[in-house]
């Protein structure tokens, strides 16, 4: 059962590189905050993965800190590419 | 005084949730729910204003909180998952035919229009774009329309969803 | 066992979607469409993970009756729902954002947003 989680998280790792590439090459801003934004979600999947993989229960709060601190940092982007701020 | 026990009692019941599983008493020991004490009122002091800004305690009624939990699974749930096999569909066979739209949604309230608009970009080829302040009409961004579908003017809220009435069931909630 | 089971087959769907929604991300035209791959696709994908943990969890509770993994059970499900949440918002802020800083559509077939000169 915790090599499940362990393949599981490192699949989504593999997944998220490949947003990655997304972020490098996209070719206007909006689509690399697209790209970032998909990252941060598989990042808060790959941390409660984790949590349960390592028994460090705590890491659920942090990916629930990361997930509304992410959202924050997306809508300032967005609003700086929308020429609000 | 009501925007602070408000606050103050909903803080303290978010605290409750968080720390479940602490101790004894049913689920939390007598720290923690000390502690919950405390942090609910101080948070009831400081955020009363933002909290309650327009003084509409309609949402407070249990029968609409009990609504919005069977909303969230069952309707939503059905929609979310139509929604995701139609979006695999189109990313394996690349046919898409996007297009901005204008959709008449019908709600008075800017809860219900938020709650609308979260549900519009979580179901079935949509994406809320901008929203029309002065009617409360939404601009939505979809996927895949269907041939001579570019010719309407204006769409109403319940064309877009496939089985459930969505529209009514916010209404219901939130108005 | 039944909850082994229940969680692998969670996991493998929701590992399918995610992965979904990245090939989404990689291969649709412009951003609107890429919008529509990686918000719903990685949000229901990252939901399934979060069953399996939650599915693992219960199994857990029962056979131990440790309270520490009904903490477990309730912070997920309160990380689900602020992903759903944050990420359906900010997909919006994105797509207005996006529209504002002049990019349209590329390939669509009518744009009533330009129309309407908002």
């Amino acid at each position: 059962m915790i090599g499940m989680f362990m393949t599981a998280a490192l699949v989504t790792v593999v997944i998220a590189f490949g947003a990655l590439v997304r972020l490098i090459i996209g070719p206007t801003n909006p689509d690399r905050v697209v790209a970032a934004d998909t990252i941060n979600t598989l990042t808060v999947a790959v941390l409660i993965l984790l949590s349960v993989l390592y028994e460090q229960f705590i890491f659920i709060d942090v990916a629930i800190v990361y997930a509304l601190l992410s959202f924050v940092s997306t809508l300032y982007i967005a609003k700086h590419i929308g020429g609000e701020l | 005084m009501i925007p602070f026990i408000v606050t103050a009692s909903v803080a303290f019941l978010f605290y409750l949730v968080l720390v479940i599983g602490s101790g004894p008493v049913i689920f939390w020991s007598w720290e923690e729910i000390l502690a919950g004490v405390i942090i609910g009122l101080a948070t009831g002091i400081i955020c009363r204003k933002v909290f309650c800004k327009n003084e509409n305690y309609r949402m407070l009624c249990p029968a609409r909180l009990v609504g919005l939990v069977i909303y969230i699974c069952g309707p939503f749930l059905v929609e979310l998952t139509k929604a995701n096999l139609d979006v695999a569909y189109r990313i394996i066979t690349g046919r898409i035919r996007p297009g901005i739209i204008r959709l008449h949604s019908g709600m008075k309230s800017d809860l219900a229009l938020t709650m609308l608009a979260h549900s519009i970009t979580l179901t079935p080829g949509t994406l809320s774009v901008n929203v029309d302040e002065e009617n409360h009409d939404l601009f939505i961004h979809v996927i895949h329309l269907d041939e001579g579908e570019e010719k309407k003017e204006v769409f109403e809220a319940e064309e877009i969803f496939a089985f459930m009435n969505i529209p009514a069931w916010i209404r219901r909630i939130a108005e | 066992m039944l909850a082994d089971s229940i969680a692998f087959v969670l996991l493998v769907i929701g590992l399918i979607f995610n992965a979904l929604g990245v090939i989404g991300l990689l291969r649709f035209p412009d951003v609107y469409t890429r919008l529509h791959a990686s918000t719903k696709a990685t949000t229901f994908g990252s939901i399934f993970l979060c069953l399996g943990v939650v599915v693992y969890a219960i199994a857990h509770y029962f056979w131990t009756s440790d309270s520490q993994y009904l903490m477990v059970i309730v912070h997920t499900i309160i990380a689900v729902f602020a992903l759903a949440v944050t990420n359906a918002a900010g997909s919006h802020a994105i797509a207005r954002a996006a529209h504002k800083s002049g990019q349209k559509p590329e390939p669509s077939v009518v744009d009533r947003l330009s129309e309407a000169g908002l």
